[in-house]
């Protein structure tokens, strides 16, 4: 327990500095990545649970990171200004702020039970299509939500609350916020996955009737495992939507669930550090070809490369960028030539 | 205005919708064929109908059938034109299907189900952005048919755009059953779709099916697309989208890997869809094709006629 307490202190501790570091001496466009980049780790570290290490293929993400943000917005909005009216952005309170984080996560994993309570019977593809289904539905249900905004959605989502020392930052302390829970699901994702529960996990990813031979109750860590993913999108949408400060149903169509998977398969499904790694790609990897764009002066031309790229890579590396490996120390040290890593006899 | 019956007013939303469905139906047979032989999404499918809408466009161009310049509402073109294009689409999209299949699938056949799917979607986004920057964001004006007649039967309008999307996808139905269980390429395909391994050492050139499955799935969808854009008379590179996604749904639900599924689930969902965005809110329509798929999977998850396969222990 110390240990975790000391971890967590480090990890806030850490934070703070990045946070401060980054809106100190790099440009706020630069910071905006940062932040995307943020957004889609959490995204993508949870789903991995369902996807990579349960096996159960879900393309309902973007639904659950839906349910979160508005949920969250809508709390907020009424904790710091009341009621919905025009006028400046606020900060949001630190308590309320937690408080709807917290609630947005809630929603969100409660409607993971919800979904995956029934959808979970179903196997392969036909749980990912039912999920596409139960995705697109929560969107559509939050489009024809006149109290949430229709389909303009939710504006005039409070910032994030500033911490002591952060006043004068002039990006706020979205870095701090976003970047702690990136933390929180890096930190949980690995734990889960060294514990007897991810063991289990693992052991329905790779057979599910041999897993329950073995006593694993399946369908119970499925929906466990359908719940973390769906809590921290939940709190990935709340964060988002502080982040934007403005939400549409439109944001989180089932293009958004997509591009998570690809997140995940061209990391390497399976693996915490893929998973990290294919967030940072696909975040990044359109803006990078953005000055290409400029110089040749054909517009929409990052993207067509971006697509290509990721046919590319997929056709040359199909088991992702780090396979089911992680990036550990073992695997720095085996790149060294001349030593062994890790596999000392 | 005449007071409308409401007996009327479902009918004429039934008909609309056997319209509408018989594309959706169109398009979903393609999706059924593929993931019958590959056990693959092809999110690249509603591409392929956008291409196929697009391809038919610039053979309206060349031939001199365009908008003119104030944008306002396109020439007609007699009905042989619009059969010639369907034909150019078809054969161009045919052509597009298996160049996808031959780049971006068959590379990955042993690679597991997952790299395929992502390669897929790949191709699917490729297509968008590169139509964007190739064709325009800006949507572009479809020629219409030579003479739009609606006809009234008791009070229910059909117009004859309609008719032609509803005996055209009836008979290309017709045809592509026939052809799937009457000929030898045929057999190969449901062979292939049974058992790969197994149709390989029968002597079936499986690399050929895969191709030619593709090859009829694409020409399926540019009809689709041509259709669509003929009825509705503006086309976007992204006219894909959403489409696709129900389309795939209609699949799902009829049944994926059963061509009479794909069928039925098209209409099942055209007709809902558009009884729904009647009587109640449009808003409500997007959703039924995904209520009827969530309620399908679960009481029946092989869909209204798939076989269910049972697990073997």
């Amino acid at each position: 327990m110390p240990r975790t307490l000391a971890l967590l202190l480090a990890g806030v501790v850490a934070c703070y500095g990045l946070n401060w570091f980054l809106s100190e001496f790099i440009e706020v466009v630069y910071v905006d990545y940062v932040n995307l980049i943020g957004l889609a780790i959490i995204l993508a570290v949870g789903l991995n649970v369902v996807n990579g290490l349960t096996g159960q293929f879900s393309i309902g993400h973007a639904g659950f990171m839906a349910v979160g943000a508005f949920v969250g917005a809508m709390a907020s909005i009424l904790f710091t200004y009341g009621e919905i009216a025009a006028g400046p952005l606020a900060f949001a309170g630190l308590g309320s702020f937690l408080f709807c984080l917290l609630l947005s996560g809630l929603a969100a994993g409660a409607l993971g039970v919800l979904v995956g309570a029934p959808a979970l019977r179903l196997r392969g593809d036909y749980l990912a299509i039912a999920t596409l289904g139960f995705g697109e539905i929560t969107r559509i249900l939050l489009t024809a939500q006149d109290s949430l905004g229709g389909p303009t959605g939710l504006k005039r989502i409070p910032k994030m609350p500033l911490l002591p020392g952060t006043e004068t930052w002039d990006g706020g302390t979205s870095v701090f916020w976003i970047y702690l829970f990136v933390f929180l699901v890096v930190g949980l994702a690995v734990r889960l996955q060294r514990s007897t529960f991810g063991r289990a996990m693992i052991a329905i990813r790779e057979n599910e009737l041999a897993a329950e031979t073995m006593g694993v109750p399946s369908a119970r860590l499925k929906v466990v495992a359908f719940v973390f993913g769906a809590f921290f999108a939940g709190i990935a949408g709340a964060l988002y939507a502080h982040y934007q400060h403005s939400v549409r149903p439109d944001d989180f169509t089932s293009v958004r669930s997509i591009e998570v998977i690809v997140m995940l398969v061209l990391g390497g499904l399976g693996s915490v550090t893929g998973a990290i790694a294919g967030a940072v790609v696909v975040t990044l990897l359109p803006q990078l070809l953005r000055p290409l764009e400029e110089a040749m002066g054909i517009d929409g031309l990052s993207m067509v490369v971006y697509a290509l790229l990721l046919i590319v890579m997929m056709v040359f590396r199909p088991q992702g960028i780090f396979g089911q490996r992680e990036l550990s120390l073992k695997l720095l040290r085996g790149l060294i030539p001349g030593r062994r890593g890790g596999k000392t006899p | 205005m005449a007071e409308v019956s409401l007996t009327t007013e479902v009918l004429q939303y039934v008909t609309n919708g056997v319209a509408k469905g018989s594309t959706y139906a169109l398009m979903a047979v393609g999706y059924t064929l593929v993931y019958g032989v590959l056990q693959l999404i092809n999110f690249a499918h509603a591409e392929v109908y956008m291409l196929g809408s697009y391809f038919a466009w610039y053979q309206a161009k060349w031939a001199g059938y365009l908008p003119d310049s104030k944008g306002a509402r396109a020439e007609t073109v007699p009905l042989y034109m619009v059969a010639l294009f369907v034909a150019g689409a078809m054969a161009a999209c045919a052509l597009a299907g298996m160049l996808i299949e031959r780049l971006a699938y068959r590379p990955l056949r042993n690679a597991g189900r997952l790299a395929p799917l992502i390669t897929a979607i790949g191709v699917s986004l490729l297509l968008q952005y590169g139509g964007q920057v190739v064709f325009g964001t800006e949507p572009k004006l479809f020629p219409t048919f030579a003479e739009t007649v609606v006809y009234d039967a008791g009070g229910v309008k059909i117009p004859n755009t309609n008719i032609y999307i509803v005996v055209t996808s009836l008979v290309l139905m017709l045809g592509l059953t026939f052809f799937v269980n009457k000929t030898r390429p045929g057999a190969a395909m449901r062979a292939c779709s049974h058992d790969m391994r197994t149709a390989r050492l029968m002597g079936v050139n499986v690399n050929a099916t895969i191709s030619l499955t593709f090859a009829i799935g694409s020409a399926l969808a540019a009809v689709a697309g041509v259709l669509v854009a003929m009825d509705q008379p503006a086309i976007t590179p992204l006219m894909g989208v959403r489409i696709g996604l129900k389309a795939f749904v209609a699949a799902v639900v009829g049944g994926i890997g059963s061509i009479p599924g794909a069928a039925l689930g098209g209409l099942l969902l055209g007709v809902s869809e558009s009884v729904v965005s009647g009587l109640w809110k449009p808003v409500y329509s997007e959703a039924v094709a995904f209520v009827f798929l969530i309620v399908v999977l679960l009481v029946k998850p092989s869909g209204i006629l798939g076989k269910s396969v049972r697990e073997k222990v």
